[in-house]
């Protein structure tokens, strides 16, 4: 009974304990404010420069020869992931990012690629990668690869894609990530923009991107 | 033989975490080891408690280490149904199973003369109490969903490998702590909460479950971005990904408070029971607590 009266007290006694256990409160939501991020407020996009590696990966390009991401490096890189059967979220990135890059000056707008990585390989073979990014600027490259290269890549970045069922005709959906990474020019990432990014903001953290380094 | 790799492939862990997989095996292996001692004892726990511990342990390595845990990173609605297990189901059963006894018969004697240990505990017991406490827990039960569905911080929880399994720790250790606190299988008289408390914390947190539940299906906008941003596992519509999980959120969660209610309900009939009966046959109902026979 002696133990029994013990654990009731410690329950009665709390409140008098309560403002030095604020502190353990305060701890725990100090923990939340961390979690939710704290970004470099010079970006008006997500900044990624803590949560995502470097570009690497191994994949073919639109005209047929394996290439590796240190080929792109120089450049400051956006890298998209898409399949060239799409209807709305691919067209309208490439479109939309084609408006804004035609913002910006000549010369910074040379110092800039766009990797277009088709995570359906089944129909886009480097042919019809090639008649696809022509249709957009020179700043376009398709890319492509085996599921192991395309899985490699898609990993580092913590994202994924699948496919849907076959209609009678073999047409199949592919759901795909809708973000752009965006890499400075030395493969570090930095920035991750989603589709409702105002047009400013990205064109405003674009400009910065490509002035350092 | 393809078959069986494909089904290999899918018991292998998307993300391999190391903490996951020991404190699994670990709580496994020390309650079996428990568990033999005792029998051979014959004071082993009968058959409905150690199958309440060893599912809910296996449930929480189930959606952790196998490939569950990608489907989870890639559709909202699976990700509702890891966390229904991480904080409902599987704490749920183990605390269910009441296996401290077990779990401390099969404890290496080398973990339990830890120095230290005393030390640790000093530090720890007021954070402990203050977690359980029966205003604080139920708190804490209900924010720590909502928290981790703020879109933002929802959003770096996804993309980020450190948050991800900061994220799914913390649900995990709530949920033990909060069925615990409630499904307690020591009466009010041995320390444990009382009854009305119990199932007072039962009772509040149902209405901001079934608030937050049915305001995600019912949402006409997509709430959570990241998996647009991320992409899914397969195409599946945006909102009806979010309806299921709003549904999941809702319904099955707070079902399992109902189900704690009647649970609380019946140790009050035994606890009175015994003290009808008087203190002879209590160690014995107090043996056979903590799992309703079916």
């Amino acid at each position: 009974m002696n133990a029994a009266g013990t654990m009731r007290r410690r329950h009665s006694r709390f409140p008098a304990g309560l403002l030095s256990k604020g502190a353990l409160v305060g701890g725990w939501f100090t923990l939340g404010a961390l979690l939710s991020g704290c970004s470099d407020p010079g970006w008006q996009t997500k900044d990624i420069s803590d949560l995502m590696p470097p570009l690497e990966f191994q994949l073919t390009s639109e005209s047929g020869e394996a290439v590796d991401a240190q080929d792109f490096r120089g450049d400051a890189t956006l890298l998209f992931f898409g399949f060239t059967h799409c209807h709305d979220v691919c067209p309208a990135t490439m479109a939309h990012l084609d408006s804004i890059m035609g913002e910006l000056d000549e010369e910074a707008r040379d110092d800039l690629q766009v990797l277009f990585v088709s995570v359906d390989p089944a129909r886009d073979d480097p042919e019809t990668l090639r008649d696809y990014t022509t249709n957009f600027g020179p700043e376009f490259v398709g890319l492509t690869g085996s599921k192991d290269e395309l899985n490699a890549l898609t990993r580092r970045y913590r994202v994924t894609y699948g496919y849907g069922e076959k209609d009678s005709e073999g047409h199949y959906m592919v759901s795909h990530p809708s973000a752009i990474f965006a890499f400075d020019r030395s493969g570090e990432a930095q920035l991750l923009i989603r589709q409702d990014d105002e047009r400013e903001a990205v064109l405003s953290d674009l400009r910065r991107l490509l002035a350092s380094g | 033989m393809l078959e069986l790799e494909r089904v290999g492939a899918y018991l292998l862990p998307w993300e391999f975490s190391p903490a996951w997989v020991i404190v699994c095996l670990a709580a496994a292996g020390c309650y079996l080891r428990g568990l033999k001692r005792l029998r051979s004892r014959g004071q082993a726990p009968g058959f409905w408690r150690p199958l309440a511990f060893l599912l809910g342990v296996g449930g929480v390595y189930a959606v952790t280490q196998t490939h569950y845990d990608y489907l989870s990173q890639y559709m909202f609605f699976t990700h509702r149904a890891q966390h229904l297990v991480l904080h409902h189901a599987a704490p749920f059963l183990v605390a269910l199973a009441a296996p401290l006894p077990v779990l401390a018969a099969g404890m290496p004697s080398r973990i339990t003369n830890l120095p230290g240990r005393a030390v640790a505990g000093r530090i720890l017991s007021p954070l402990y109490r203050l977690l359980q406490h029966p205003a604080i827990a139920p708190l804490l039960f209900v924010g720590l969903i909502y928290f981790w569905l703020i879109p933002e911080v929802h959003f770096d929880a996804m993309l980020s490998h450190q948050r991800y399994q900061i994220m799914n720790w913390s649900m995990l250790l709530d949920g033990l702590l909060f069925w615990w606190l409630v499904l307690d299988p020591r009466t009010p008289d041995q320390g444990g909460l009382g009854y009305g408390a119990r199932v007072l914390a039962l009772l509040v947190v149902i209405p901001p479950q079934i608030l937050l539940g049915a305001y995600l299906t019912f949402s006409e906008s997509v709430l959570f971005d990241v998996y647009a941003v991320c992409g899914r596992a397969w195409p599946i519509a945006p909102l009806t990904d979010q309806q299921l999980g709003g549904l999941i959120t809702w319904i099955p969660a707070s079902m399992m408070s109902v189900i704690g209610v009647l649970i609380v309900i019946r140790y009050i009939l035994s606890d009175k029971g015994d003290a009808d009966k008087g203190g002879a046959s209590k160690a014995k109902a107090e043996h056979e607590r903590g799992m309703p026979q079916p």
